[in-house]
């Protein structure tokens, strides 16, 4: 590897402090560190260190994510050809969907780090990982035809104004990827939602969709039985896609057979992500678990007290719908925007799962009700960990009022 | 009857290099040092100056701001250079031996007295006070403070720590004597602790001490994590510790009124050629235990263990208080893509490495940080490697941001740097942890004082 090295120090003159190209230090700091764990060593304190860094923590994030991401890509084409009514092979569905796909991550990419790259020049440190999942998890929340830019736009509104205003990663109040999604929803509304982005209907020229073909999401369709009262017959067809042979059925939303978010369908293998992260000890399962038994309670509630059929939905089929997943899993975990204390992530979790059903079947105009919830529970984080160390400066006071 | 407690947080960080009990013999040199940086909290006032004869036990410097803490000479000679750094500050003063050691006598102490004032005051002249650590900020005691309680740790299970009962062999009547001194200085109590997996020290068992137990992870021989199970120090309480190793050091002074800081010391690590126990006076110069008994070829020498010890040159002198050698490689190589590779042979507590798979490998640890630094990212690591009722990464970010009063209520008169030690070491951010909180501590005392 010594050539790769002699390439890192051949040009490192260039971009150091007196080089020509010093703002392009931190993308060089940060290829160099990549290639080759550095040679720094231990100056105070403890000799020796655990092997562990922030870019294994992240890059164990990516691994996590890399099923329900290949799984989206194959989805993006099979919805493609199926919309079509063309016959298309397991490759071609891939192949389609990573040809859709690569050009929205290298768009996410390029943006991102380049405003990253740019803040690290300014504040003189180095590149923060951080983004290398943010950049993933973009793309992987938007639709599949939204254009390049506004996922640029949406990335660097995130970076700049989720994360490096507050002086960057690890201070950052909000999810920097649900930012991007929450600014893309809410600047380009058509782009974000209704029947027309889901599905790559782009077709090849002179193709004809398939008659009565709707490329709506699931959310969207039980969104129209809001206000129609539970057993309507007007909601029939609607509700007849959630039945065991529809296309929202549950087996389907739990294997990710369904149009919606390019990452966020298929239950299944972003829950298998989550055990992974589990596992390993990177994701909080505290905040997973909690995160589900509150979209379970409040879809039981729901389903209890139902007015329409929204509200019935079976309480595990609601949550194998939308964002919920995925939400759970690589959103809400986020370690820097959720609460920091251990007894705070049960409270955070539950509350973000909690408000997250409510939000979606109460105004269905936000059909994505998960990423609003888990944006203001990021918001409402530091009040949790403020009433958790709050408990623990109280029992130190006590304790010492009574020696 | 022993109170026991289990230590369930924390991590044994097991490493190649165990020293045997092996005696490589006594160590001597022809310089000693005495240096004030080994004594965090303390403005040294030079008692003695270049070309001044001093015997064994007589005060180097004192503490200006507290005369009567006192830092004596391990070895009688003469004072051969004071060390200066930047702005005069004092790095050495360095004692040229005799060849016999003469002590300066203070007189045998009557034990059997109970004169808390003559105690304190024999303390003080022999230079053993300089052994004790007061709690809170973790600098060493004034004799003219009455702590709480005393704790005395027993217990060793830092990486490579030696085995205290070898290294306390046939001293039984100068710990005896060491602990009846402990115990006239506090009318609380003295809390002698033991490791519940070794086998216990009987000599440490007496009946004016309190036992206890620990058994578990490291940090059970930390004697903060100890002081937080038995009793948690609170805001304006004064808790004194010492080290087990350290008793036959105060018992002789008590007994002969001789101050001879020696230790049957640990000499430990993968770069130790031949490990095991060296007896040694403390300040002694090591070139010719390096020399012998380590490669030297780009290794790290550390007086203590890895987690809390200090880096010393090979031909350095050994810090004060410190009762074991490492010597490990340094880490200043780098790795092709190492943070994505499995990582099968890894160090980790983290189970994101592989290495997870076999929990009883030894590691051959060297010094390198295996990243850069970053902000704090990771949330709830720390927590598990410190078994005390306190939030340690809410309380690093009051240290951070000087807020002196949150310091106060989180927790910060509970904890010295040692106690974030091993979080330290598995601190995905890199993050100095032990320097913060000496930082922290240090403008505590500062805003108290």
């Amino acid at each position: 590897m010594k050539f790769v090295q002699n390439i890192f120090d051949q040009t490192r003159p260039l971009v150091e402090k007196d080089g020509k190209r010093n703002i392009l230090y931190p993308l060089h700091n940060a290829l160099e560190t990549m290639a080759f764990v550095p040679d720094h060593t231990t100056h105070s304190g403890a000799h020796v260190r655990d092997a562990i860094d922030l870019k294994r923590t992240m890059v164990t994030v990516i691994f996590a994510m890399v099923p329900a991401l290949l799984f989206g890509m194959w989805n993006i084409g099979r919805l493609h050809y199926g919309a079509f009514g063309e016959e298309s092979t397991l490759m071609d569905n891939f192949l389609f969907g990573a040809l859709k796909m690569l050009p929205l991550i290298t768009v996410t990419y390029a943006a991102g780090l380049g405003v990253e790259i740019f803040f690290s020049w300014k504040r003189n440190h180095p590149v923060n990982e951080g983004f290398l999942v943010s950049g993933l998890l973009i793309p992987m929340i938007m639709p599949v035809d939204i254009p390049l830019w506004m996922v640029a736009v949406s990335t660097i509104f995130a970076v700049l104004i989720g994360k490096e205003v507050f002086g960057g990663t690890g201070m950052n109040l909000l999810n920097p990827a649900l930012t991007a999604r929450a600014f893309a929803f809410f600047a380009y509304p058509t782009w974000m939602s209704g029947d027309q982005v889901w599905i790559n209907t782009k077709g090849d020229e002179g193709a004809q969709l398939v008659d009565g073909y709707s490329g709506a999401t699931a959310m969207g369709d039980l969104a129209t039985t809001v206000g129609q009262g539970l057993n309507n017959p007007a909601t029939e067809t609607v509700m007849a896609q959630f039945g065991s042979e529809g296309t929202y059925s549950l087996m389907n939303a739990f294997l990710g057979l369904i149009p919606g978010s390019i990452g966020e369908t298929s239950a299944l293998l972003i829950l298998l992500g989550g055990l992974f992260l589990i596992f390993k000890g990177v994701g909080s399962w505290r905040i997973m678990l909690s995160f589900f038994i509150g979209g379970l309670v409040m879809a039981g509630i729901f389903n209890a007290f139902a007015v329409n059929e929204f509200m019935a939905l079976n309480p595990i089929h609601q949550l194998m719908l939308g964002g919920f997943m995925f939400g759970m899993v690589f959103m809400a975990t986020d370690p820097v925007s959720a609460a920091q204390t251990e007894t705070g992530k049960y409270i955070y979790g539950f509350l973000a799962g909690f408000f997250g059903i409510m939000i979606r079947v109460f105004n269905p105009a936000y059909p994505e009700g998960i990423m609003l919830a888990i944006l203001f529970m990021n918001v409402m984080a530091p009040l949790i960990d403020h009433y958790v160390v709050e408990a623990n400066i109280k029992r130190r006071a006590k304790r010492l009022a009574n020696a | 009857m022993s109170q026991s407690f289990k230590i369930r947080k924390g991590h044994n960080i097991k490493l190649v290099g165990d020293a045997p009990k092996n005696d490589l013999g006594n160590v001597s040199s022809t310089t000693y040092a005495v240096s004030p940086l080994d004594f965090p909290g303390i403005t040294p006032k030079l008692a003695v100056k270049a070309g001044e004869n001093v015997q064994a036990g007589d005060v180097i410097f004192f503490d200006k701001d507290r005369p009567e803490v006192k830092i004596c000479s391990p070895v009688s000679g003469e004072v051969a250079e004071v060390k200066r750094g930047a702005k005069r500050k004092i790095l050495e003063v360095i004692v040229l031996a005799d060849s016999t050691i003469t002590y300066a006598s203070h007189g045998a102490f009557d034990l059997s007295s109970s004169d808390r004032g003559a105690a304190a005051d024999h303390f003080a002249k022999t230079g053993v006070g300089a052994l004790i650590t007061s709690r809170p900020y973790g600098v060493v005691a004034s004799m003219h403070e009455e702590p709480r309680d005393i704790f005395v740790n027993g217990v060793q299970s830092g990486p490579l720590a030696g085995d205290l009962a070898y290294q306390l062999e046939g001293k039984d009547a100068e710990v005896a004597a060491g602990l009846e001194a402990l115990s006239l200085m506090t009318t609380g109590k003295v809390y002698v602790s033991q490791d519940g997996e070794a086998s216990n020290i009987a000599a440490l068992n007496h009946d004016k001490a309190s036992a206890i137990t620990f058994t578990g992870k490291h940090p059970k021989g930390v004697v903060g994590t100890q002081i937080a199970q038995v009793a948690p120090i609170n805001k304006g309480d004064i808790v004194w510790t010492v080290n087990a190793i350290d008793l036959p050091i105060i018992g002789r002074a008590f007994l002969k009124g001789e101050y001879a800081p020696g230790y049957k010391l640990a000499v430990a690590g993968s770069k130790v050629t031949k490990a095991g126990y060296a007896t040694m006076l403390q300040g002694t110069n090591l070139a010719s235990l390096t020399s012998e008994h380590i490669n030297l070829d780009n290794t790290r020498i550390i007086a203590g263990d890895v987690l809390t010890g200090s880096k010393v040159e090979a031909t350095g002198f050994l810090s004060f208080g410190k009762s074991q050698i490492t010597a490990i490689p340094e880490g200043n190589s780098t790795e092709f893509f190492g943070w994505v590779l499995p990582g099968f042979g890894k160090f980790s507590t983290n189970r994101a490495f592989w290495a997870w798979l076999f929990p009883n490998r030894k590691y051959d640890l060297d010094t390198n940080l295996h990243g850069e630094e970053r902000a704090f990212v990771v949330t709830g690591e720390y927590d598990k490697f410190i078994p005390m009722d306190i939030f340690p990464q809410q309380l690093l970010r009051s240290i951070l941001i000087g807020d002196i009063e949150k310091m106060e209520q989180l927790g910060i008169y509970e904890i010295v740097p040692e106690d974030f030690a091993l979080a330290e070491v598995a601190c995905t951010s890199k993050l100095p942890l032990q320097q913060i909180v000496r930082d922290g501590l240090n403008s505590l005392r500062k805003e108290m004082i």
